[in-house]
């Protein structure tokens, strides 16, 4: 098992070794560093001073190693635009989304799971119908437009929460959080059902399919044959082995979780990661665009271990399989 | 009665009656939405000539006439809008029609081009196999695990960075098409592949390579022609995407530019009027986009129902 994981480790690494080199080639062809750092006046003398300090006289591969050092110690070099280090920028930015993307999915999975759970065993129920009805509206519909609606019912018209920005934040160290004031919670509620929606239903369809399957299956029909309740068949035989394929796809869809934060934040102006990513693209300012996919790509990699790990949670037949391996 | 000469039907009167044309003759919402998608194709098709004004034009547009509400008249100038204007006195019925074309060319467009990249590297992929095989597959994994609208604004960015600013705004609409394009040809490519690979094991594929043709014939005149119909209900699911991708980019300030809105761009900028109450800038643009990816997803729906034949 542990050759297993350190093989997904390394499987990661590369992908983040791809993710790295993309970045790196957008330094290379995107904009002239120098002329980026430099006024209009600066002389050629200065120009090809500086072009040596940062590296850039030296063969592709040299500096594209020291590029993957410099990153690997968070050093992502200064933003064209705002003229701050990236790893500064990307630190103060980070609270904001984490908190956002984090609640979101576990509402979405919360949420998600036990109205697909419902769903599949009140199939044919009026509210199953509904919620079915609501998730396949909600399937096309683009994020930025349910963010809109919400904020034109919830601020506009109820005038119940605010519409944009986090609300009052308390200082943890480094990390800002606004989990601990009212203004901050309130602040989250629509961003978060904005973020979570699509997650949502994707999951609750997902639930509510393999469910329906597994009932079907013959270890349900023999569990029932021993006169186990209804209620722990459904909660812990067969809500067990829907798990692993819904985890599979939630865990795939933290990509697009990633996605629509861009748009979440931008409706919300949120002061988040993917705000700052719209406007590094709007400017072109590469060096935040190039950290920002690095740092996507590092999600992507944690996930995906993560999902793994969750397998062998779920799915005790795993755990002797790789250990034999 | 002299029996008269019969006319082997036409084309369309065979298509008519094809499996497929009888599948939609009993499904309304199919009808319902190929009139829907219809009637947006030639409204934007036509929207030079329907449109009451130009909404590109400057000098068609009145101040004046700013922010007139939906069939009312305007206190100044004495002119009605069906559907209001905005701060501009841009009248939103021509803005929408004229945002639709916009919207719906970006959307062909993307789909094509991520057509005509998909399919060629899936039975190139499928065809050849081996190393080649693994190579495309390998980047068309990647790339279905990146978002799309995160792989188009980072070709949008590299855009931004590489066009010299004067002649951005003239080169955004072809950037859009290429960035929705380029995010989106994975999907192909993986369906034609694994049609390719089922093909080319057949004996009609191999009689086709006994009697000397080229590798480049089999695959386009052979092989081809058996995934018409999977890559049509991508490419129409796929439009849907692309629309509402436009949308997203051009909402977040990446696509068209205000001069120039698509529906995207025109949702931008009535978000600024939600809380002064002028919600009508906002709602009639989106709920065109809404119809009008709807009825492509509702028409996508069925076409892949309607040509399963595990379903029929």
């Amino acid at each position: 098992m542990t050759a297993y994981i350190l093989r997904t480790i390394g499987q990661g690494a590369l992908v983040l070794l791809a993710v790295a080199f993309i970045a790196f080639s957008m330094f290379r062809f995107v904009g002239d560093p120098v002329a980026n750092m430099m006024g209009q006046e600066a002389t050629l003398a200065d120009r090809a001073e500086l072009s040596s300090r940062l590296g850039l006289d030296q063969p592709f591969p040299v500096q594209f190693l020291r590029f993957v050092r410099d990153a690997a110690t968070g050093d992502f070099g200064i933003s064209y635009r705002q003229g701050r280090p990236v790893a500064t920028l990307i630190a103060e930015r980070l609270p904001a989304t984490v908190e956002l993307a984090v609640l979101s999915a576990l509402f979405a999975s919360v949420a998600g799971v036990a109205l697909g759970v419902y769903a599949a065993i009140r199939r044919r129920g009026i509210v199953a119908q509904g919620v079915m009805m609501l998730s396949l509206v909600g399937v096309s519909l683009p994020t930025f437009l349910i963010g809109i609606g919400l904020i034109y019912v919830f601020a506009v018209e109820l005038r119940w929460l605010p519409s944009f920005g986090r609300g009052e934040t308390v200082r943890l160290g480094w990390w800002s959080t606004g989990l601990l004031t009212a203004s901050g919670l309130k602040s989250l509620v629509l961003p978060v059902l904005t973020l979570g929606f699509f997650q949502l239903t994707l999951i609750m369809r997902l639930t509510r399919a393999e469910m329906l399957e597994v009932m079907r299956s013959d270890f349900v029909r023999f569990a029932r044959a021993r006169g186990i309740p209804e209620r722990t068949i459904e909660l812990r035989h067969a809500l067990r082995n829907t798990m692993i394929p819904v985890v599979t796809v939630a865990g795939l869809q933290l990509g697009s979780v990633v996605a629509f934060a861009i748009v979440t934040e931008t409706v919300f102006q949120w002061p988040g990661l993917g705000a700052l990513f719209v406007n590094a693209v709007q400017f072109a300012d590469v060096p935040v665009m190039a950290a920002y996919l690095v740092f996507v790509g590092l999600v992507f990699v944690l996930v995906s271990l993560a999902v793994d790990l969750a397998y062998l949670a779920f799915d005790p037949r795993l755990r002797g399989t790789l250990a034999a391996r | 009665m002299s029996a008269a000469p019969l006319r082997p039907p036409g084309r369309l009167a065979r298509a008519w009656d094809s499996d497929i044309g009888y599948a939609f003759r009993r499904s309304p919402v199919a009808m319902l939405s190929t009139l829907v998608v219809l009637l947006a194709v030639g409204a934007s098709v036509l929207a030079p000539w329907l449109a009451p004004q130009d909404p590109f034009d400057p000098t068609q547009l009145d101040l004046m006439d700013g922010m007139t509400p939906p069939l009312g008249t305007n206190e100044i100038t004495g002119r009605t809008f069906w559907l209001g204007t905005d701060p501009q006195g841009r009248d939103l019925v021509s803005a929408i029609l004229f945002g639709s074309r916009i919207s719906l060319l970006v959307g062909f467009a993307s789909v094509i081009l991520s057509m005509a990249i998909g399919i060629s590297a899936g039975l190139v992929a499928g065809y050849l196999g081996g190393r080649t095989d693994a190579l495309v597959m390998r980047i068309a994994d990647v790339q279905l695990s990146f978002p799309a609208i995160l792989v188009a604004l980072l070709v949008f960015g590299i855009f931004r960075g590489v066009v010299p600013p004067a002649r951005q705004e003239e080169a955004t609409l072809s950037v859009l098409i290429l960035a929705i394009g380029l995010s989106n040809w994975a999907q192909y490519a993986r369906t034609v592949r694994a049609t390719t690979l089922v093909e080319k094991g057949k004996v009609y594929v191999e009689a086709a390579r006994l009697i000397g043709l080229r590798p480049l014939a089999i695959m386009v005149k052979h092989v081809l022609p058996n995934v018409t119909g999977p890559v049509l209900v991508i490419a129409t699911i796929n439009l849907a995407l692309a629309i509402i991708e436009e949308a997203t980019l051009s909402f977040l300030g990446v696509g068209m530019p205000p001069t120039q809105p698509s529906l995207g761009t025109l949702i931008r900028v009535g978000q600024g009027y939600l809380f002064s109450g002028e919600l009508w800038i906002l709602a009639f643009p989106a709920l065109a986009l809404i119809v009008l990816s709807l009825a492509i997803n509702l028409l996508g729906d069925w076409l892949r129902d309607a040509l399963d034949p595990k379903l029929r």
